[in-house]
């Protein structure tokens, strides 16, 4: 039991983190096409067919590019601070659930590495952690441009995780849980929390937005101002492995706001789908349904990027402070006057 | 003091709305207006495969005519390279030997002809200047190239290519 447990969570692991590695390489070629095809152009169509292998000659030219580390940088910060980037990416993941268990014979194997009970928290943490990559980096580097780039990630950061973790309140007062799986659980068939929570989700995802350092909130990398930001003096697979993290912070966060927001694998019709489906593909369909919603919320990221121009520094910390922030303290004064109201009666 | 006109204004910034302080109606609207971009043509031609068609009085790179013989027209004369402002064209020429009568239409003609690309400015003026009707500006975009010396275009390049014999 013991070693085909590990075995199991074993092949678990790999499988998610191969296909966060391949959906974020495809992410770059999508973001390309899609910002071609929202302003009227093709976007890559050289590399076979589509440009279908555009991903794989980015990654081959980045890794073939002379690596350049400053003269005066602090030379272990500069070179850890790219890898700290993308492992927090890409830890998020561990505790997404990402389909109901599979019953396979006797067996059941869950689709999430571990269910912790204060998943929401962990997740919360390891957005709080992937900052740390981007700040290494930019103070390391020694360069103003650079060194500006990382004070605007981490102060970013602090502003916009105290309006998520409070959109977060709102919704655990309606899931009465921190476990991700429960919260999945609770949003059988149409019961989204979306539903319950529309102003919290909107919180949530401009906060999310800020948290991945994207557009409209890209100031850290902000090229007009301070030439790429935290990773100006980054050069090769070093740059190659920032980027990249920006592309798994996008699908974890998408996958996040999937299941917390928009019933992750849960969808309408699910009871009478399921069944007919059998043990096995019922799960797996309920994970592709979670995987179309992950990528209609990595769509929306890059649409919004393609359309709305980058705020300004004030415009920003007045978004977070002012704005988001009283919203979001609202949000959960209401959520909780509601579920009182409607428990007393 | 008074104004020298009556054109001046006086701008208010005036303070923004509701809707404009929570930028979402704006928001929402800018992301109409790009999703409507989404399913437009697109305006990209896709270069070397398909070529966009020349207006009819297109100049592009030289081509030394043939006549209806399959004869080189051009017999050195030298008034293309002598209306050439930029100096592009040089030329030697020489004497038709008999053998080469189906080579070349009259008793001389250019041994060597040769264009600087890179100093031609494609106005048309050895077109115009041209008595036998040996020289015209009818080919494509003159490719690019890495070596200045491969911009010169001999008679190699130049002449058109023979008719063929049916």
């Amino acid at each position: 039991m013991e070693i085909s447990f590990v075995i199991e969570k074993f092949i678990l692991v790999v499988i998610i983190f191969a296909i966060s590695l391949v959906i974020a390489m495809y992410s770059t070629y999508a973001e390309r096409k899609v910002a071609a095809f929202l302003q009227d152009r093709l976007g890559p169509d050289r590399a076979g067919p589509f440009g279908m292998f555009q991903p794989l000659a980015d990654g081959l030219k980045m890794l073939m590019k002379e690596e350049i580390v400053p003269a005066e940088s602090s030379r272990w910060l500069f070179m850890m601070a790219p890898g700290l980037a993308i492992f927090t990416a890409c830890i998020g993941t561990a505790v997404i659930p990402w389909g109901s268990d599979i019953h396979l014979g006797s067996r059941i194997i869950p689709l999430q590495v571990t269910d912790i009970n204060v998943g929401v928290l962990y997740i919360f943490g390891v957005v709080s952690l992937g900052v740390y990559g981007v700040m290494i980096g930019g103070w390391a580097s020694n360069n103003k441009y650079s060194l500006l780039g990382a004070i605007r990630a981490a102060s970013q950061n602090i502003s916009y995780e105290i309006a998520m973790g409070l959109s977060i309140i709102a919704l655990l007062l309606v899931t009465n849980s921190m476990s991700l799986k429960e919260i999945v659980e609770g949003q059988h068939g149409w019961h989204w929390n979306v539903l319950y929570q529309p102003l919290g989700f909107l919180i949530f995802m401009v906060c999310s937005f800020a948290e991945t350092n994207r557009a409209p909130f890209d100031l850290p990398e902000c090229e007009t101002e301070l030439i790429g930001g935290y990773h100006t003096e980054y050069s090769s697979m070093k740059l190659g492995f920032y980027l990249f993290a920006e592309y798994i912070n996008m699908f974890v966060s998408s996958a996040v706001m999937a299941t917390l927001y928009f019933g992750g694998y849960n969808y309408p019709g699910m009871d009478t789908l399921g069944p007919i489906l059998g043990p096995v593909f019922g799960p797996l369909f309920g994970t592709v349904i979670l995987f179309a919603k992950i990528f209609i919320f990595i769509f929306f990221f890059m649409w919004v990027r393609w359309t709305i121009p980058r705020f300004r520094y004030d415009q920003l910390m007045d978004l977070g402070w002012k704005v988001l922030m009283p919203l979001a303290i609202a949000n959960v004064i209401i959520t909780g006057i509601v579920i009182a109201i409607v428990e007393k009666f | 003091m008074e104004p020298l006109t009556n054109k001046k204004k006086i701008l208010v910034q005036k303070p923004l709305t509701f809707a404009e302080r929570i930028y979402l109606p704006a928001i929402l609207s800018g992301l109409g207006i790009t999703m409507s971009h989404f399913f437009k043509k697109e305006a990209t031609i896709r270069y070397p495969e398909v070529q966009r068609e020349m207006s009819i009085n297109w100049r592009g790179m030289h081509s030394l005519k043939r006549d209806e013989d399959g004869k080189e027209r051009c017999t050195a004369c030298g008034l293309c390279a002598l209306s050439c402002p930029a100096e592009a064209i040089t030329m030697i020429a020489a004497e038709r030997k008999p053998e080469e009568k189906d080579l070349y239409r009259e008793e001389k003609y250019a041994s060597v002809y040769e264009i600087n690309m890179l100093r031609c400015i494609f106005c048309g003026l050895c077109e115009e200047a041209c008595p036998k009707e040996a020289i015209y500006l009818d080919g494509p975009i003159v490719p690019a190239d890495y070596l200045r010396k491969d911009f010169i275009y001999g008679k190699d390049k130049l002449v058109e290519q023979p008719l063929v014999k049916k």
